[in-house]
């Protein structure tokens, strides 16, 4: 039997598979056990109570969907006092995801957040509904490196900072987040998008834009998890359209050390367990005795070419 | 496109006859086999599926999120959720009574006996019947009258008087008239073509339910129009009642918080989530649109 279990840092996870925050709750353990999982990803959570945004927060494209939730919650204090202890019932390490408007806020509020049961501060600095200097923080070096910096200043919990797409440079940001003392670093939030109706003219989304998910947004987050994972030391976690074991295979392959799954559990509320059971059996299958081998082994320095382009391109 | 199907977690949902491996789980994916799934009018079909055995262990107002198969070339990405119809736990059928509408439930349409069907759940809170009440009054409309027919089924089954009052267009679409007759229930079909279903009509037929001591409760489902009305009788008259509500889903957990209306608690607004808080409330703290 393979060894599923990979090293965040200190942390380490049974196996690779963990869901994405805000994809994801304790009453999931309704459908699926929860003590399997690799992680636990709590929702991104604010200071002050929210609603989130206005109505419809959904909606389906030919490619996906978006979706702009607006980061409803009820604020700090309740989730430390009632939902830490919710996921506390579960063994695998907690992630608990939190965001800020403010630099000064972001850094207290992960203070706050250093409680024993929580196990990973996830500082989510990408919705993409909010803006550059307004929580949306992973859209520029300069502000990343601030904000973290800041955090990192008031928290001993390992910090996974979660990265945004839409920036134009991700692996700068990707830097400025590893010299400001992230511990890992999650790839990524989703793609800023719209969606307009035909029948009445109307952005389909109360909030407008929305963040685009699909299964067709993978090869592109595989490629920044690729370009990040090559200038950084510090561990990278792939999440974008992961919807099989396979798309594992293929983040680990690309350097990540494991990856976040949302999508796919709203599709089939089973598919996590299903995934981690086909990630072992693919590795049994293959004798692949640890899954941790797979990480950054794509065989991209001895590329098979075409001769006659190789030889023009001098290779 | 070239996105592949996730064939394989569909394969590994539980199939009628197959061991149950996670038996202390309430809600599951299934896969429910197609046995029939006929038009019942020009708009309306009705599906009945074979399902496994945990399946069935589901009650009135709760619901199935269904993964409905594309009807064209591109990918269906979210489930529908779809209210129980009917429970027949004796043939291990659950049914469902959908509206072909958008993409999902054309694709749903397109299913044929002895497809497969992949659902998640049961999911969301049913109605309760308080055993004091000896009468209740149901009001729905469209497929309103899906999700009111598990609770009238359940109520027949405890002895409770049911009188159905089933609102739609015109005579050929009232629909489950039979079904709800078959309960024991007394119907009132109230008709757009006539006037009947008019809120003045309804609010009277609700009011003469009082008086008669048939309504102790009241139960509906499928329109803003009817919620109202029957949510103003009920407090004016004081009968309590109980409203299913819709709105676009995403997980069906909880977890996402998509589906969200706005509920007034003791004159305070609030949001909840129709999948898990609901999908059946407190008529008076419900707020149409
Ligand atoms: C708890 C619950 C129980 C339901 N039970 C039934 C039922 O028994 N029979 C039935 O016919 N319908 C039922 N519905 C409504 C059904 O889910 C929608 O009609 C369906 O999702 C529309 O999908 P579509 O692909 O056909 O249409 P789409 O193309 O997705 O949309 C068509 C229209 O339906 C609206 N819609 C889409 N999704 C939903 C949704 N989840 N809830 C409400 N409106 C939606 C859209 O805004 C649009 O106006 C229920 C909804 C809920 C929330
Ligand atoms: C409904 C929904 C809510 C989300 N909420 C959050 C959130 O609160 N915080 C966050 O960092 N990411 C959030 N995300 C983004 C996911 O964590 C993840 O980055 C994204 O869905 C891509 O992964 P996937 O393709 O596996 O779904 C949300 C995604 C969805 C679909």
């Amino acid at each position: 039997m393979v060894d599923l279990s990979v090293r965040i840092g200190d942390i380490t996870l049974q196996n690779p598979i963990t869901p994405a925050s805000g994809a994801f709750s304790w009453e999931y353990n309704d459908v699926i056990d929860l003590n399997r999982l690799g992680g636990l990803v709590a929702k991104t959570i604010c200071r002050e109570p929210r609603l989130g945004n206005p109505t419809p927060r959904m909606a389906e494209t030919e490619a996906g969907i978006i979706q702009s939730i607006g980061l409803p919650g009820k604020g700090i204090e309740y989730f430390v006092d009632h939902i830490v202890p919710e996921y506390a019932r579960f063994k695998p390490p907690l992630i608990v995801s939190v965001s800020s408007e403010n630099t000064e806020d972001f850094a207290a509020l992960a203070e706050e957040l250093s409680v024993p049961d929580v196990d990973v501060i996830e500082a989510n600095i990408s919705c993409p509904t909010r803006n550059a200097t307004g929580g949306n923080f992973a859209m520029h070096e300069e502000h990343t490196k601030e904000v973290i910096g800041a955090i990192r200043a008031k928290t001993n919990k390992p910090l996974w900072v979660k990265l945004s797409p839409n920036a134009g440079d991700i692996v700068s940001i990707a830097r400025a987040a590893e010299e400001a003392g992230a511990d890992a670093l999650c790839i990524a939030n989703t793609f800023l998008s719209l969606k307009i109706r035909t029948d009445n003219f109307r952005p389909a989304l109360g909030n407008k834009f929305g963040g685009l998910v699909s299964p067709a947004l993978k090869p592109i987050v595989l490629r920044m998890v690729y370009q990040v994972a090559k200038v950084v030391k510090i561990p990278v976690i792939g999440i974008g359209g992961v919807t099989k074991a396979e798309d594992v295979v293929e983040y680990m392959l690309a350097g990540a050390s494991a990856v976040g799954i949302g999508y796919a559990g709203f599709r089939n509320p089973t598919a996590l367990i299903t995934i981690i059971d086909d990630l072992a059996a693919w590795c049994d299958e293959r004798g692949i005795k640890k899954v941790t081998d797979l990480i950054g082994a794509v065989k991209d320095d001895d590329m098979e070419m075409d001769t006659l382009v190789a030889a023009s391109a001098g290779v | 496109m070239s996105y592949e199907p996730c064939e394989k977690y569909t394969d590994s949902a539980l199939r009628f006859g197959d061991e149950d491996h996670y038996p202390e789980r309430i809600v599951g994916e299934f896969l429910g086999e197609v046995v029939s799934n006929d038009w019942v009018n020009g708009e309306y079909k009705h599906m009945i599926l074979k399902v496994h055995a945990r399946a069935l262990d589901s009650y009135a107002g709760q619901f199935f999120h269904l993964l409905c198969p594309s009807p064209d070339g591109a990918e269906v990405y979210m489930r529908r959720p779809m209210s129980i119809y009917r429970i027949d736990k004796a043939a291990s059928q659950i049914e469902f009574l959908y509206k072909c509408e958008g993409r999902g439930t054309r694709g749903m349409g397109m299913l044929k006996e002895g497809d497969d069907f992949n659902l998640a759940g049961p999911l969301g809170k049913g109605f309760t019947l308080d055993p004091k009440w000896k009468n209740i009054v149901v009001l729905g409309r469209g497929v309103g009258l899906a999700t009111l027919a598990p609770l009238s089924q359940l109520a027949a089954e405890k002895g409770v008087g049911i009188t159905a009052i089933l609102s739609a267009r015109n005579p050929g679409v009232v629909m489950s008239k039979d079904l709800f007759e078959g309960f024991g229930a007394t119907t009132i079909p109230v008709l757009d073509t006539d006037g009947t279903s008019d809120v003045a009509n309804v609010e009277k037929i609700l009011n003469g339910l009082i008086d008669e001591g048939k309504a102790d409760a009241f139960f509906t489902c499928g329109s803003n129009r009817l919620l109202s009305l029957m949510k103003k009788v009920g407090k004016a008259r004081g009968v309590p009642g109980q409203v299913a509500m819709e709105q676009i889903m995403v997980c069906g957990f909880g977890a996402c918080y998509v589906c969200m209306r706005t509920f007034e608690i003791d004159g305070e607004k609030t949001l909840k989530r129709v999948c898990r808080d609901g999908p059946v409330f407190n008529m008076q703290e419900a707020v149409g649109w």
